[in-house]
């Protein structure tokens, strides 16, 4: 079984009709490779709601997704308004979503806590006007081979 | 059936309105998006709803609603508690899901 | 029950999906926020939503979600049902409001995924 995988997907803010192609995409893909369920799942989540937070609020971004034996990395870097204050951001139910946003069934402020709750490890940064980025490291089941 | 009898069967938390509880409750209503709330909820109805900010408030004052369950132990915002109680609107918590909720009210009232 | 059940009870018309009408069904999730189906919707569920966009579809499809069901008479957006048929997730459509739906299906025996959440210990089923 090849544990494998590297690439990266680049994301148009804005692009609601696209929401969720690439973490579908990402999904199928280490579905085919035999990753573990539990593992799946979690990666699904955090590069699903990583890509609707580029699309809702920023100019562009890239998902970078790197995957071997051991862990899966999810780097997630984009263009925009950036997060004010980081710490209300990984507030469950805060948020900043236009009424747009919300009757498309987003902007409950349960992102950021979602992908926190997948990941093993977690690093945020942003800066105002220029841009996000979130690193997410899952952590493999001892026995993957 | 009253709000009273219904926070004791499901065991609600009353996160405001302890004294507007003698209300009847005509229906429920499952959802989270206000313009289908706006649309379809009836008067008397009880909602069930994870959305916490202060407009859910406007919304139930506008509809005439007996009060609103959030679920999934969602606490409701500070903003959204003071505006609930100068409308005279209850705000319950419950800890199970809009569909156990849902189904519990269901079975109690209808 | 059966998926094909779950339609009778809910007087449901399939729109995508036909052949998957004999899929075994335990657990419902009821929501409108996407965000909150992608928190704590479970694996094999029917997702129970009045929401219509192509994200439903993607969300189940990260989910694994068995059937979506459309409340309150709710017709999905022409790009949903393509996007349900490419990634080969159930949709039914019922005019029954969401309240009337949970209620009728937790009275025939479906449960919520989740018994309880909101403290440290999250006990699933």
């Amino acid at each position: 079984m090849n544990l494998n995988y590297e690439n990266s997907f680049e994301i148009q803010g804005g692009s609601f009709l696209k929401a969720g192609e690439v973490s579908v995409f990402v999904k199928k893909t280490l579905q085919r490779m035999g990753l573990p369920n539990d593992i799946l799942r979690k990666v699904a989540i955090a590069t699903y709601e990583s890509e609707i937070n580029i699309i809702s609020y920023a100019r562009c971004g890239v998902i970078h997704i790197d995957v071997n034996a051991t862990r899966v990395l999810i780097d997630v870097q984009d263009e925009g308004p950036g997060i004010e204050d980081i710490q209300l951001a990984m507030r469950a139910g805060y948020s900043t979503a236009s009424e747009e946003i919300r009757e498309m069934g987003f902007g409950a402020g349960m992102g950021i806590p979602n992908i926190m709750s997948c990941s093993d490890d977690f690093q945020i940064t942003s800066e105002v006007n220029k841009g996000t980025h979130l690193k997410v490291m899952i952590r493999m089941p001892a026995n993957t081979n | 059936m009253d709000l009273t009898a219904i926070v004791k069967e499901l065991k609600l938390t009353v996160a405001q309105g302890e004294l507007e509880l003698t209300r009847d409750v005509s229906g429920g209503y499952v959802g989270d998006l206000l313009s289908d709330v706006m649309a379809n909820c009836k008067e008397g109805n009880l909602w069930i709803t994870r959305q916490t900010h202060q407009n859910i408030v406007a919304v139930a004052s506008l509809k005439d609603l007996a009060g609103i369950i959030l679920v999934q132990g969602k606490e409701p915002e500070r903003n959204t508690l003071d505006k609930a109680s100068s409308e005279g609107i209850p705000i319950f918590v419950t800890k199970l899901s809009a569909f156990e909720v849902a189904g519990k009210l269901y079975n109690l009232i209808t | 029950m059966t998926l094909y059940e779950i339609m009778d009870i809910l007087d449901a018309k399939v729109l995508v999906g036909r052949k998957y009408l004999g899929t075994e069904i335990y657990t419902a999730f009821s929501a409108d926020l996407l965000s909150d189906v992608l928190a704590f919707a479970k694996a094999k569920s029917i997702l129970l939503t009045g929401l219509t966009n192509p994200q439903i579809v993607r969300t189940a499809s990260i989910l694994d979600i068995a059937a979506i069901i459309l409340v309150r008479g709710k017709i999905p957006q022409t790009e949903t049902l393509r996007l349900a048929e490419q990634l080969d997730i159930p949709i039914l459509t019922t005019r029954y409001i969401l309240f009337e739906a949970s209620g009728r299906l937790y009275t025939n025996g479906i449960r919520g995924c989740e018994i309880k959440v909101g403290t440290d210990d999250v006990i699933a089923i």
